[in-house]
């Protein structure tokens, strides 16, 4: 395949690591964009460490996590601490366009003098994106953190689960997934800008003030109305029924939500129970509501008998809003994921083929695509260095048997 | 076309945004970025218009908090595409636009002979972006989704809730959020390749696959290890050990978990605060740079979050996010709406935007822009009432009279 990328001719320098960092040059690279991933060998990304691992065994190439956020990126080993490894670093970065790092904020500049100002310096028109919990300035722009926490901090844990128990949080880092694509938007409107006026720019990205867009309604209830709102379990105000039903088997359930009087009738019909339609406790929609409860009760006592899929696809031929909760499992085997090309099977050396995640967007002229698996650690120094950054042979080893590489 | 310089960073360029509430954040991402992005409603205003919750509880259309949230920096104008003159009009302003973003069910657009293929033929330059909820293509592209049911059908909810009870959601939506995020990642790429190329496109976004991007690597877990990633309430799954990642303090809640490894250091630092305050326990003699979740027994690790949780009961929100700043702890609290407001971080970065509309006493305090740039200052402007901007539009840009007006307005066009 050579049909043009999008972004062929952009150049990444990631510095970054765990996930809300290398995403972000990840999604550039599924169109095309280069990307030399720095790393260490003596202190690697700690989410090489992080499960799943190829069959259950851990090793440094094994980690599914780590592999998801990488493929498409040439992998480097570069040790900062030796003034070499800076001095090499400055090559990557004269080389590129845009740099990209989530360290905690100032260690680019304190440890590496490799702020912002000082890149400019020698690469005026730098394009550099830091990614942080809570943003590069203000009191609290130390505290380390992870999704996984921010996620509390963003204010999604107080709206999820249900308020007769304690809070159950969302499971998921959310914050290390919805930032980055505001990262690559803040980027590609800063080439534009630069295009236009050959200036480059610094972007602090706070994944703080980056969540708490993704709950505006709800803070705007708060600021106008003055109400905190609260987690209530998986009710919706303009449906009913509205929540997740168990079915037959183990730990498999289905969603389904009923929004107007013609998907409720519908729903009756496939439950073969019309005498609900005309029952007074379910026959409007302020009915169904009052009478929730017992509405979730009746529709459960026939879901638990049916299997998640069938249930699903009988309800969406009757037009209501339906669908499996699905596990991982399913989503690998899920036909519209499958037709759409969801996943992306690459071959790693030391994993084999595995899944990755691919773009959830078709372009139609130049569609995303996935070509090279996650580097192994420093899979591509060599190449890097020869190749990208044109070192004669001889330097390259002269640096190797320094440690700059280690 | 010649394009202006001007101060933010799209302001040269023009989207039509036709979405409905599945759509709305692709438009607000471009048009704070200074896109002239123009919201094009039905006569009657748009659908979301109808959500809740409400300016003062009064449930009219243009006090919508969930409109008012998701449309700021848009302009309006009202325009019934399913007209002839309707269709004439957008595709005249097509002609002008550089983007157009649209949420109806795939073919919808094709119908009124406005899909991709015929915009094309009036501006070959044009990015069209569709957002629905399992993508224009595949067995299932028509199937009606909800929140719950995309939140489902991605993987989210089955990760998400204790495991005693069915599998929940955030019930602030939020798959429409991550579906638009990507239709503005996926536009931008497509205007850069414009920029050099002088080619349009047709970007095509899921949902669904959206949604599924932020089930992390559940996915993986099953192609790799064949395991299924549970649903464990405030915990987290580690090497057959519950680690807790949510507790109960003096007034609320918090987020920490118990680290061993590099991150060692992490609980060490929380140790050395409680043994200053007596409350230790036993804690201080583990050595947590070695400890690692694999080789600790269940019981030892139980305990270990028994004495941790005993200690943060005695604190604050507070006090524990003060002590961690200082300690080096990785811990945050659990944020309610007025917590956000009320944060200091958030109120240092001059986060919150003082937004007023007409009509309104106060203005409204809205979150403020998505970064930071060293060259631009975003701002947060009102969304518009319906059709705010159809005289700006149709008269002084298009040139109707204001008969023609009168007679689109009778005829139910704008």
């Amino acid at each position: 395949m050579d049909e043009k990328q999008a972004l062929e001719d952009l150049k990444i320098a990631d510095f970054s690591w765990y996930i809300a960092g290398p995403s972000i040059s990840m999604w550039l690279a599924h169109h095309g964009a280069q990307v030399i991933r720095i790393e260490s060998i003596t202190k690697p990304d700690e989410l090489r460490g992080i499960e799943p691992f190829k069959d259950g065994i851990a090793g440094i190439n094994r980690s599914g996590c780590y592999a998801n956020y990488n493929s498409n990126k040439y992998g480097m080993a570069l040790n900062l601490n030796h003034p070499k490894g800076v001095d090499v670093a400055k090559r990557i970065i004269k080389w590129a366009d845009i740099v990209v790092e989530n360290f905690t904020p100032g260690t680019m500049k304190r440890k590496w003098g490799l702020g912002y100002e000082e890149i400019k310096k020698f690469k005026p028109d730098i394009i550099m994106v830091s990614s942080s919990p809570l943003g590069q300035t203000g009191p609290e722009a130390q505290q380390a953190g992870f999704g996984l926490e921010l996620v509390s901090r963003g204010g999604f844990t107080h709206f999820v689960g249900w308020p007769d128990q304690d809070v159950v949080g969302v499971g998921y880092p959310y914050t290390d997934t919805i930032t980055p694509p505001i990262a690559v938007i803040a980027i590609l409107a800063a080439l534009d800008y630069r295009q236009r006026t050959g200036k480059g720019q610094y972007i602090d990205l706070s994944q703080h003030e980056v969540a708490v867009q993704h709950l505006t309604p709800a803070i705007l209830e708060f600021t106008v109305n003055g109400r905190e709102g609260q987690r209530c379990g998986n009710r919706h105000p303009y449906a009913a029924p509205h929540g997740v039903y168990r079915c037959a088997g183990e730990d498999r359930w289905c969603a389904i939500s009923v929004f107007n009087d013609s998907e409720w009738e519908a729903l009756c019909k496939v439950m073969g129970r019309n005498d609900l339609v005309i029952d007074p406790r379910f026959s409007t929609f302020l009915s169904r509501k009052r009478n929730e409860e017992e509405l979730d009760r009746i529709i459960e006592n026939w879901t638990m008998n049916l299997m998640a899929e069938e249930l699903m696809n009988r309800l969406q031929e009757a037009g209501i809003s339906a669908g499996v909760v699905q596990n991982g499992k399913d989503l690998i085997e899920d036909p519209q994921l499958e037709h759409r090309h969801h996943f992306w099977y690459l071959k790693h050396p030391e994993m084999g083929i595995c899944a990755y995640d691919g773009p959830p967007f078709k372009l139609s002229e130049t569609p995303g695509r996935l070509t090279m698996p996650a580097p192994c650690l420093g899979e591509h120094t060599e190449y890097v260095c020869t190749k990208i950054l044109g070192m004669s042979d001889e330097e390259f080893i002269e640096l190797l048997t320094d440690g700059v590489f280690e | 076309m010649a394009k202006q310089i001007s101060y933010l960073p799209l302001s040269p360029y023009r989207v039509l945004d036709l979405t409905n509430e599945m759509g709305y954040f692709c438009g607000k991402i471009l048009a704070e970025l200074g896109a002239d992005v123009i919201k094009i409603e039905p006569p009657e205003g748009d659908s979301g218009r109808n959500i809740g919750p409400f300016i003062n509880d009064i449930p009219k259309k243009e006090g919508s908090l969930f409109f008012l949230a998701y449309n700021t920096n848009k302009r309006s104008i009202t325009l019934n595409i399913e007209t002839s003159d309707g269709r004439e009009i957008l595709k005249r302003l097509v002609k002008k636009s550089d983007f157009l973003i649209e949420s109806y069910p795939p073919g919808y657009m094709n119908k009124f002979g406005l899909g991709y293929e015929d915009l094309r033929e009036i501006n070959s330059r044009l990015i069209m972006v569709s957002i629905t909820p399992f993508g224009q293509t595949g067995p299932r592209k028509d199937w009606k989704a909800s929140d719950i049911v995309l939140i489902a059908m991605g993987g989210l909810s089955h990760i998400t809730g204790s495991p005693d009870r069915p599998p929940a959601r955030v019930c602030i939506d939020q798959a429409h959020l991550m579906g638009g995020a990507q239709a503005a990642m996926g536009a931008m790429i497509a205007h850069y390749y414009r920029q050099s190329t002088g080619r349009g496109q047709h970007v095509d976004v899921s949902i669904q696959e959206s949604v599924v991007l932020s089930a992390l690597t559940v996915p993986q877990a099953w192609d790799l290890e064949r395991f299924i990633w549970p649903r464990v309430g405030g915990y987290l799954p580690r090497s057959g050990k519950r680690v807790r990642c949510l507790w109960p303090c003096k007034d609320g809640y918090v987020a920490w978990r118990i680290f061993g490894g590099g991150l060692g250091v992490k609980t060490r630092a929380l140790v050395e605060w409680m043994e200053s305050e007596g409350k230790a326990e036993d804690l201080s003699k583990v050595e947590w740079e070695k400890m690692d979740y694999l080789s600790v027994s269940p019981e030892e690790f139980d305990h270990w979050q028994e004495v941790f949780g005993r200690f943060f009961k005695t604190h604050t929100k507070e006090e524990l996010c003060k002590e961690a700043l200082s300690r080096g702890i990785v811990l945050f609290p659990v944020s309610t709406p007025k917590d956000l407001i009320e944060d200091n971080q958030l109120i240092y970065r001059e986060y919150w935007k003082e937004v007023e509309y007409p009509g309104l006493e106060f203005p409204i305090k809205y979150p403020g822009p998505l970064f930071k740039s060293s060259e631009f200052s975003f701002e947060i402007r009102r969304a518009p009432l319906i059709g705010e901007h159809n005289l700006e539009i149709y008269e002084e840009e298009l040139g109707f009279s204001k008969e023609e007006l009168a007679i689109l307005k009778h005829n139910r066009v704008i």
